[in-house]
Formats: C-alpha cells, structure tokens, sequence
C-alpha cells in the first residue's frame, strides 16, 4: 500500500508566528499593490464597453490604440488576448454622461476598426455592454453574497460544533479571502462575475478543509480528555495529513488543467483558484489552528470539558497567542 | 443479502433515471425562413440546455428609461412592457429565447445563436409609440425664426455646413435644384401641387444661425437641413427654451429619410400639429409588402374604433398632409390626404430600406407600444465560434484532468481506487442528469466548476479511504475497517460539504447570469458526490465483501 506522510508527528503549531507573519507580509505587499494600482475592475463593474476582435492576421496594435483614438475613445484599453490575433478594446462608456444610447459605442468603434484594417479582415466574437447602473449593483450584491456566506456558515458551525470552532473558522477564511485579494492585486488580475464566483469557491474549499480538521478536533476531543487542545489539534492535523495532501493533489491537478487548457476567459478564474488551494490549505493549519487555541484561552468552554478547557489554558495564559509546549504529551 | 440487493436496486434506479433525464429528444423550435414566414422544426439533441457564452448569442437588459419624466409603477409598467418585448423577440423566430423580468424594474432577454446585435436591440427597445400627426400650414416656424435665432446666438450655435461667404447662392441653388430630382418625385408625388409655394428661401431671414441651417421643403411645413449639422439641430430642439419658443401647439420632428443634393446629404425635419389625430392603439394588423411606386411598405389595419376615428378626422384634413410619427420620427414623406381614410393605411419606409426592416416594423406594431421607455442597460454578445472554443476548451481540460485523477486514485488505492473511479463516473452521470432535470443552463463558469467539482467529489473518497486505513493499522479486520471507515468519516464529509452548499446558495440568490450558473453546478455536483462516496462506493465495497467471502487482505 502506498502512503504519504503517515504516521507523522509534526508540530504544527509551534512556528504559528513565523507563519502568521508570513502571511501578513504578503498580504500587506499586496494592499500596497492595491494601494497603488486601485482593483481592476471589468466592465461588469466599471460600465462601458468591451469588445473580443479576431483578426486574420496579427495586427499592430498601436495601429488598433490609434484607430480607437480617433473614433473618439481615447484612454481605451487595448490588449493582446490569448493568440496574438486577439484582442480586446476596452472603452470607458463615453456615453455614460449623455445617459443614453450605450449600445452605439461598440459600433462606432467596429466601424472605425473596419475601415482601417478591412471588414473582411477582422472578426468580433464578443461584445459586453454595461450601464453605469448595473455595476454598482453587482458590487453590492458581491459584497452581500460573501459577507452572508461568512454568516451562513458561522450559524451553521456554530449549531455543529460550537461557536469557537465557528469563529476561528470564519477568521481563517477570511484570512483566505484577503490573501486571495492579494494575490489578485499582485497578479494584476481583472475581477470580473467569474472572478467572484471563484472567489466564493475558494471560501467553500477552504472552509471545507478547516471542517474536515476540526470534525477530527471534536472526534478527538472526546476520545482523549485528558490531552490539552494544543496536543489534540497537532494530533488532528497529523492524522488528516494523508488526507489534505492527497485531496489538494487531486484538486490542483484538476485546477492546473482548467488553467492550461480550459481559454483565456476562464484563466483568472482558474488563477483564483490554483492559489486558493495553496491558501485554503495554509489556513486550515496555520491560521484555523492558532486561532481555536487564542480563543479558546480567552473564552475557556465550560461544563464537562472545563479539566482540559482548564489545562489549556493554564499552559498557555502567561503569553499572548498560544504558546509552544517543550514537549507534547501523547 | 437482501439489503445489498435493496442497495444495488437503488443504484440501478438511479442510473436508469439519469440516463432517461439525457437520452437526447425531440425540441420543437420555431424558425423563420428568409422570406419572413414561419416553420416549425424538430431537432433531437440532449436536454442539457447550453448558456450564451457556450452556445453564442445576445443577453440583453432593459431598463425603465426615465430621462424623459418618472415612471409612477414601474413594477407594473415592467409587467406590460415584458409582454410587449416577448411577443416581438418570438416573433423573431429564433428558438429557446428566455424573457423574464429581474427585480422590479429590468427586463433581461436572452436570445441564443443570434448575431445581428442592432437588430434585436431595436426590436426589443422600439417604443412603437405611432401617432399620426398634421403637417403646419400656417408658415408657423418662419415666423418664430427670429426667436429661434436669437436662441442660437445665446448658445453660440453656428452653422459647419456652409460657410459664412455663400449662404445665399447656396439657398436659392438649392432650391432650384430640389423640383428638379427625382426623389422627389416619387416619395412626395401627392405634394406636386402645393410644393409652388415656399420653395424660395424661406421668408424674412434674418441671417441667424437656424435661418441658415434650415430650408424649406416641398411641402408646409416641412424643412431641409445638411446632415452636418443634425447633432447640433438636434440637441438645439430639445432644449426646453427652443420647445417654449416654438408657436403654441406645434412641435419639431425629425424625418427618417435623406436626400442627396449636389452631393451633399441633406435631411428633413418636420414643423406639425402637436395634437395627434390618431395614435397606434387601434391598430390590429400590420404587414409588410412592397409596392412599385413607394417602395417597402407596411400596410396597417385598424380596429372600428379605430377606424371611424381616422375616417372623421382625416375627413376634416382633406388637402392637408399627414405625418406618421413613429416613436418621434417621421417615417417616409408624409402623404397628402386625398379623402377620408377607413381603416386601412400604410407606412412608408422610405429609400434604403429592405424587406427585413418593414417586417421588422411590422413586427413590432403588431406587438403594440411599449408602456414605457425602455433603455438598455447591458448587452452581451458571443459570437458563435467563440462559443465553439469554450466548450472544445472546457472538454479538454476536463478530459485532461480526468485523467490525472485516474491515475492519482489508481496509485495510491490501488483496488479500492478502481471502486472510487467506478463511483466517480456515476458521479458525472448524476451530476449532469441534475442539471439536465432542473432545466440549468451550462455555462463556461459552470463548466469550469464542473471540473472543479470532480476533483472535490474524490476528497469524499480519499477521506473515507483514508479512515480504512487507520481502521486497519489498528488491527481491525477488514469488514469492520471498512465499515467504521465510512461511519467515522461521514459526519466530515456532511459538515464540510453542506457549508459549501450554503455558500454556492448564496452564491445563486445574488449572482447573476453564468455564475447562477456555476452555482448550480456546484450544488448539483456535491449532493452528487455525496451519494456516490457515501451510498454508492460502499455498496462496491459491500458487493466485493460478499464476493470474496473470507477475504483478509483489502488492496487500498
């Protein structure tokens, strides 16, 4: 029988600070990177137009940036997509301001590209036109659908588990949710609907994770009474090891095809989720456990657990966040 | 026994299910022949319904347009107005359009296979508001020329057309010229009476901006202007100072047909009567023909109504000419009225316009107006080859991960492995029956989430693989390994996925379009997974206990 990280005995809790300063380092870096370049936005959310152009040959593109120019679109967005005969013009809605007519923009500037480079000589395959109206309410449906995800689960948990569990499992994933908007402002990815959807993925998956590790927390937790929390959850994460490794394999196998193989619309989806995995995991160990502990310590549970509530928090009182032990007792 | 047979019972019924749910079928789907008429056609194909991003074609959206005054109930307008819309995109003839309404006030339209984005945006937003209206006789626009000048002077409104030097020589050749041709002719032949008069320049310029612009046609009331200027004359009439300063009871509406004088393109604008004498309520029937002398047509039948109206106020206008306003155009040339009209009539296209725009119109008036304004507020247009590069894309990312899982399952669990794989192919199977019974769209995002799914859909496996495992190293004998395998592992694999489940919820009541989509593959995908790894798999397991009765070794 083949198997991977059996048996281990890693203390994984223990460098929880070199891993949270990591993570904050990254995060910091990439609201920097926010700071500076502001999101991306599609036009989804911005409003205007947006045209895919298919042309026979590769065109120049200043050619294109020059033709959009004086069409009357200046400060349009011109960019190779996929192939180097794709592209896509992306035009603030001009239009926005006279309130009226959107829809003539991607004409205008078809025309325009027709008669510079020949209509038989190029080809739209995709045109999206957004009001100015329609982006604001996507944000704030956006911004609703992750909040009450996070609710929704917290609720959920709280019922299955208990609020602790609840709580360090809705931080960690936040903890995901602005690592991934960091790696989204590094990466400079556009954030489109699809962009969304796979962020609200990667909560599912991550929480997903933290599940499967806290369910072996609570299974060990009435198994061995006498173990602190600290040494039940090196034990838990240990003994799914096999399992995390294994699955996120599978996924981030199933991840990298769709991002090599699946197009170029569907590829910042599959970024979201390729580093969702790296962080899902992450957080479940590094983040999830740690905060479990730290709260744990500052809300100890009551009734039957109070001896290994107690024993816990004794270990670790002194400190702020949860302590390293000289040596687990197993 | 009995409980495995029970078991395998219930797969079988399953499986028969999800194949029956795919089996492809016979669609019947309207189509339009080139000639405008309808036939209905049966196409056999799988019942798995293809979004506009995989299939290509249009999404549009529709808002109340309210830049031109409040909209009291906009909930009940939209109700109306969504009726209107989908009595003319079916009309259309294009199969398996989606109209509905979303929110309070926007009407979404999807239109699949669909590549002329004019067209149907048109169809849909025409407000097919027809008024017929009197053409002025009363010189009324002349005389307020000086008012409308001095307004221009304000605005600083000068004329690009013709420059400063030869504004005169311009006017008075123009006019010569305008008898003289053709299109004249044949479009306005029931003017050729009254065109004598005001033919000359217009009276008492003043030498104002508008004086210049605007030259008088061959009929009262109407005016020629160069299409240079059309952006400036129109803006100019809609301001609310101009509208005030025009004669009482008179209103500025543009014409839909051009002209070419000297090779300059000119185009009309009409001074009329503000009062309709009739508008497109009564209308019944409209069709589309074409005649010898005018060109395409759509001729128009009205109700009784509708009919002893016309008659008795075109009876009180013999002599005068009627303009039909569609939506604040005039179409055509207005005609003179030679005698009271009943209740038949006809509309001009006018020159350059095909067959497909008169069916359109006619189309559209038969629908009836619009209850309110609408304008768009999104558009989303696939082309159809894009479309075909989705799906190639997905399938070969899909059958590429596939791949990868199969063999990762193989490596590591060898026999057991193989059982999963079993499972994970009635997972698919399942998964995409789901979809195809609740009648969900597939869309890129749901396809990608669909990949996505299936290397989820093995996480159940290998935790519950890995639970025999350890169930093993302590020593317990197969059967109860795998028996404690799958009951200690079931309680992560339900609290894990119905999380996710609640999020992918969320993720449908506030998504829209293709992320709708991809959470309801989500949804469908993981309660598939969980009946596959947790009542499928295991009865594999239960069904090679049995085989192997004694068995002490599981290959895992």
């Amino acid at each position: 029988m083949l198997r991977i990280f059996h048996g281990t005995n890693y203390d994984f809790i223990k460098p929880w600070r070199i891993a949270v300063g990591l993570t904050v380092a990254f995060i910091a870096i990439g609201l920097i990177y926010l700071g500076i370049h502001g999101i991306n936005r599609s036009i989804e959310f911005t409003g205007g137009t947006l045209m895919q152009l298919e042309f026979t040959q590769p065109p120049n593109v200043g050619d294109i940036r020059a033709t959009v120019d004086a069409a009357g679109f200046p400060n349009s967005e011109i960019q190779q997509f996929g192939s180097p005969r794709e592209f896509t013009v992306r035009a603030a809605g001009h239009t926005a301001a006279e309130g009226a007519a959107v829809e003539n923009t991607a004409k205008e500037i078809q025309a325009a590209l027709e008669g510079k480079f020949g209509a038989s000589n190029l080809k739209v395959v995709r045109t999206e036109i957004v009001g100015p109206r329609v982006g604001e309410e996507l944000t704030r449906n956006a911004v609703i659908a992750i909040l009450l995800s996070l609710v929704v689960t917290m609720i959920y948990l709280a019922i299955r588990f208990e609020w602790r569990f609840g709580v360090a499992a809705v931080i960690a994933t936040g903890h995901d949710l602005l690592s991934t908007l960091a790696f989204l402002a590094i990466m400079r990815l556009e954030v489109s609907l699809t962009v969304i959807a796979a962020l609200l993925t990667v909560i599912g998956y991550s929480l997903n994770d933290t599940i499967i590790i806290f369910d072996r927390v609570r299974e060990d937790l009435k198994k061995n009474r006498t173990d602190s929390l600290y040494t039940v959850l090196n034990k838990s994460i240990n003994e799914t090891l096999p399992r995390s490794v294994l699955t996120h394999v599978t996924v981030a196998a199933a991840t990298l095809s769709l991002l090599l193989f699946a197009g170029e619309v569907i590829r910042p989806f599959s970024w979201i989720m390729l580093f969702g995995i790296v962080t899902g995991t992450f957080s479940s160990i590094y983040i999830a456990g740690p905060v479990l502990l730290w709260i744990e310590r500052r809300w100890p549970r009551a009734r039957s657990d109070k001896n290994l509530a107690s024993r816990a928090a004794a270990k670790d009182a002194p400190r702020s966040g949860p302590r390293t032990p000289v040596a687990s007792s197993r | 026994m009995s409980n495995l047979k029970y078991r395998l019972g219930i797969i079988l019924a399953l499986s028969l299910l999800s194949v029956y749910a795919l089996y492809p079928r016979d669609v019947k789907s309207r189509q339009r022949r080139a000639d405008g008429t309808f036939y209905d056609t049966t196409t056999r194909r799988v019942p798995l319904r293809k979004g506009l991003d995989l299939s290509g074609g249009m999404h549009l959206a529709l808002d109340v347009d309210e830049s031109k005054g409040a909209v009291a109930n906009k909930s009940e307008a939209i109700d109306r107005a969504l009726k209107v819309v989908r009595t003319r995109i079916e009309g259309m003839g294009v199969s398996e359009t989606v109209i509905q309404k979303a929110g309070n006030d926007r009407i979404l339209v999807d239109i699949p296979g669909i590549e002329d984005r004019e067209r149907a945006i048109k169809i849909a937003q025409d407000q097919a508001f027809l008024q017929f209206q009197i053409t002025d006789k009363t010189n009324a626009l002349e005389k307020a020329l000086p008012r409308l000048d001095a307004l221009a002077r304000e605005r600083g409104l000068a004329d690009v057309a013709s420059t400063g030097a030869k504004p005169a020589e311009n006017t008075t050749g123009l006019s010569g010229l305008l008898t003289g041709t053709d299109t004249v002719k044949a479009a306005g032949g029931a003017a050729s009476d009254s065109t004598k008069k005001d033919t000359a320049s217009i009276p008492g310029v003043t030498g104002g901006a508008i004086s210049k612009m605007i030259l008088a046609g061959q009929m009262p009331g109407q005016f020629l202007y160069d299409i240079a200027n059309q952006d400036k004359l129109k803006s100019f009439f809609a301001d609310s100072a101009v509208q005030a300063a025009l004669p009482p009871g008179k209103v500025v509406k543009f014409g839909s047909d051009s002209t070419l004088i000297q090779n300059k393109t000119y185009r009309f604008l009409y001074l009329l009567d503000a009062r309709p004498i009739m508008s497109g309520e009564h209308l019944t029937d409209a069709k589309p023909s074409t005649s010898p002398l005018e060109g395409t047509v759509v001729e128009f039948q009205l109700d009784n109504e509708g009919g002893r109206r016309f008659q008795r106020e075109t009876g009180k206008h013999v002599g005068d000419y009627m303009a039909i306003v569609l939506d604040d155009i005039v179409m055509g040339f207005p005609p003179v009225i030679n005698s009271a009209i009943g209740t038949r009539g006809q509309i001009t296209m006018g020159q350059g316009r095909d067959l497909q725009n008169a069916q359109d119109l006619a189309l559209v008036l038969k629908a009836g107006a619009l209850p309110v304004p609408l304008k768009v507020a999104e558009v989303r247009n696939i082309g159809p080859s894009l479309g075909r590069d989705s799906i190639n894309n997905a399938f070969t990312a899909g059958a590429i991960a596939i791949v990868l899982i199969v063999i990762i399952m193989l490596v590591f669990y060898r026999f057991s492995g193989f059982l999963a794989i079993a499972g994970l192919a009635l997972y698919v199977l399942y998964t995409l029956a789901t979809l195809a019974g609740f009648d969900a769209v597939l869309t890129l995002p749901g396809l990608a989430g669909f990949v996505l799914s299936i290397g989820i859909a093995v996480d159940a496996n290998v935790l519950i693989f890995e639970r025999i495992r350890e169930e093993l190293d302590r020593g317990k004998t197969v059967r109860t390994a795998i028996d404690e395998g799958f009951f200690h592992a079931r309680s992560a694999i339900i609290d894990s996925n119905v999380t996710t489940i609640l999020t992918a919820a969320v993720l449908y009541q506030y998504g829209s379009g293709p992320v709708k989509g991809f959470a309801v593959t989500l949804i469908a995908g993981i309660v598939a997974s969980m009946i596959t790894s947790m009542f499928v798999v295991r009865t594999f397991f239960l069904l090679w206990l049995n085989r192997s009765r004694g068995t002490q070794t599981l290959s895992i």
